[in-house]
C-alpha cells in the first residue's frame, strides 16, 4: 500500500509529465487560457492515460514480450513481437480517444466546441504515449501501473489548471504587445518548471 | 459545335488555376511566418524542445518532418472522401506511422551512420502533433497538390524556428556550432551555460524567439 502511495506521489509531482519531462506540450500551450476548459482536457487526459496504461500493460507482459505467448502452446513460445510495440500502443491509444471524442461530443457540447482540434490531438499527445513507454521501462505489476497512469494524468491536469489559473491573472499586467499570449506563456512555463525542479530532491 | 459545350469548356477552363498560382505560392509562404506551426499555431513544441540542443539532429528532423509531412497530407487527401469520420484518427496515424517507417528505412539503407544516431528521433515523428495537426486542420477538406504545398510549407516554418532555436543553444550551450567548438577557435575561454541545455532555458527562449518574430511581422494576440 505504501509503496502505491510511493508512484502515485511521484508521478504527480516529482516526475510531473510537463515540468519534469516536458511531454505533451502543444495542448498545454493551447488549451490553458480558462481554467474551465483546462480542467475539462484534464479530465479526458486523465481517463485517457489511466484507461491506456493498463492495457497497454496487459498487452507488453501477455502479447509482446518474448515468450509470453507460451500459453497458446509450446510452439508459440520462441515469438517475439516486440517490433510491434509503437504500433500497437499507438492504435490503443487513437482507439480511446476516438472513445472519449464520442463521449464528451454527446455528453457536453460546448466543451467538445472549446476542445477543436486538440481533442483528437490526445492521441498524439506525447504524455499518453509517454506515459506507455516509462511504464514497460520500470519493474510495475498491474496496480502498480495503473497508479502510475492515474498519477501520470492528475500531474498534468494540475499542470494546466495551475498554467491557466496564473494566464487568467495575466489579463490585469501590462505585458509588452509582441510578447503577449504565446511567448509571455513560454517564459511562464519555463520559470515554473525551474521552481519544479526543486521536487527533484524529494526521495521517497 | 454547340453553344452548350462551349459554355461548359469555358467553365472547365476557369476552374483550372496554374500549379503556382498566388493562392498556392501562399500555402508555402504563410506557414514560414504569419501562419508558421510553432510559433503561431502551437503544433509540434514537445519536439521542439527535445531536439535542439544541437543543429545536427534539429536539421534531419526537419528534413524527416518535411517529407512525412508533405507525402502523408497526399495520402490523406486522396483517400479523404472514402475515410468515415468516426475513425479518421486510426486511419491517420496508420498513414502517419507509414510513413515514418519508410523514412527511418530509407535513411538506414542509404545513410546508415545517420541513422543509427537518430534512430529515436525518427520514430518520434509519429507523435509529433503537426503531422496529424495539418491532417486535421487542411488535408481532411482540400485537393492533393494543395495539401502537398501546405505539408512542404509547415515543414519548413517549422525547420526555421528548430533551426533558430538550436543555433542559439549549441552557440551558449557548448559554445559550439554544428559541432565546431567556435568560442575556443578564436581563443575566448567559454563556459558552457547549463541552464540553455535544460527544457526550461528552451522554454524561455523560444518565448523570447517569439517576442522578436512578432515584434518584426506584427502579429498580435490580445491576451
Amino acid at each position: 500500500m505504501e509503496n502505491i502511495i510511493n508512484i502515485g506521489i511521484r508521478s504527480i509531482f516529482i516526475e510531473n509529465m510537463i515540468f519534469a519531462y516536458f511531454l505533451g506540450m502543444c495542448s498545454f500551450l493551447a488549451i490553458s487560457r480558462k481554467v474551465k476548459t483546462a480542467f475539462g482536457l484534464g479530465i479526458a487526459v486523465v481517463f485517457v492515460i489511466g484507461i491506456t496504461v493498463p492495457i497497454n500493460f496487459l498487452i507488453q507482459n501477455y502479447v509482446l514480450v518474448p515468450g509470453s505467448l507460451a500459453f497458446l502452446g509450446p510452439e508459440f513460445a520462441g515469438i517475439d513481437l516486440g517490433f510491434l510495440q509503437f504500433i500497437v500502443f499507438i492504435s490503443v491509444i487513437a482507439a480511446f480517444v476516438q472513445l472519449t471524442e464520442m463521449a464528451v461530443e454527446k455528453f457536453s457540447p460546448a466543451l467538445y466546441g472549446t476542445l477543436g482540434i486538440f481533442l483528437p490531438l490526445i492521441a498524439v499527445n506525447c504524455s499518453v504515449l509517454g506515459a506507455a513507454l516509462f511504464m514497460v521501462g520500470r519493474p510495475y505489476n498491474l496496480v502498480e501501473a495503473t497508479t502510475f497512469g492515474i498519477g501520470s494524468g492528475i500531474g498534468w491536469m494540475l499542470a494546466i489548471v495551475a498554467l491557466a489559473g496564473v494566464r487568467e491573472k495575466m489579463k490585469y499586467s501590462n505585458v509588452p504587445a509582441p510578447l503577449r499570449g504565446l511567448g509571455i506563456t513560454f517564459i511562464l512555463v519555463g520559470l515554473m518548471s525551474l521552481g519544479f525542479l526543486s521536487f527533484l530532491g524529494f526521495s521517497l | 459545335m454547340s453553344e452548350a459545350t462551349q459554355v461548359v469548356e469555358q467553365v472547365k477552363e476557369k476552374k483550372s488555376e496554374p500549379l503556382l498560382s498566388k493562392k498556392n505560392r501562399a500555402l508555402v509562404s504563410n506557414p514560414l511566418d504569419l501562419d508558421n506551426p510553432i510559433t503561431v499555431q502551437v503544433l509540434g513544441i514537445c519536439s521542439a524542445l527535445a531536439v535542439t540542443t544541437q543543429l545536427k539532429p534539429a536539421f534531419v528532423m526537419t528534413l524527416g518532418l518535411t517529407v512525412v509531412t508533405a507525402s502523408s497530407n497526399v495520402a490523406i487527401s486522396l483517400m479523404r472522401n472514402t475515410i468515415p469520420s468516426r475513425i479518421r484518427i486510426i486511419v491517420q496515424l496508420a498513414v502517419v506511422s507509414l510513413w515514418v517507417i519508410m523514412v527511418d528505412q530509407l535513411l538506414k539503407a542509404y545513410v546508415y551512420d545517420v541513422s543509427k544516431q537518430l534512430s529515436v528521433f525518427v520514430g518520434l515523428i509519429i507523435t509529433n502533433c503537426i503531422v496529424m495537426g495539418r491532417l486535421e486542420a487542411f488535408a481532411m477538406g482540400n485537393k492533393p497538390w494543395p495539401s502537398l504545398l501546405d505539408g512542404i510549407g509547415n515543414g519548413i516554418g517549422y525547420g526555421l524556428i528548430l533551426m533558430t532555436l538550436a543555433l542559439f543553444r549549441e552557440l551558449f550551450g557548448a559554445g559550439s556550432i554544428w559541432g565546431y567548438k567556435i568560442f575556443a577557435a578564436v581563443g575566448i575561454p567559454y563556459q558552457g551555460n547549463g541552464l540553455m541545455l535544460l527544457p526550461a532555458g528552451a522554454c524561455i527562449l523560444l518565448g523570447i524567439i517569439i517576442w522578436v518574430q512578432r515584434a518584426i511581422n506584427g502579429y498580435r494576440e490580445s491576451h
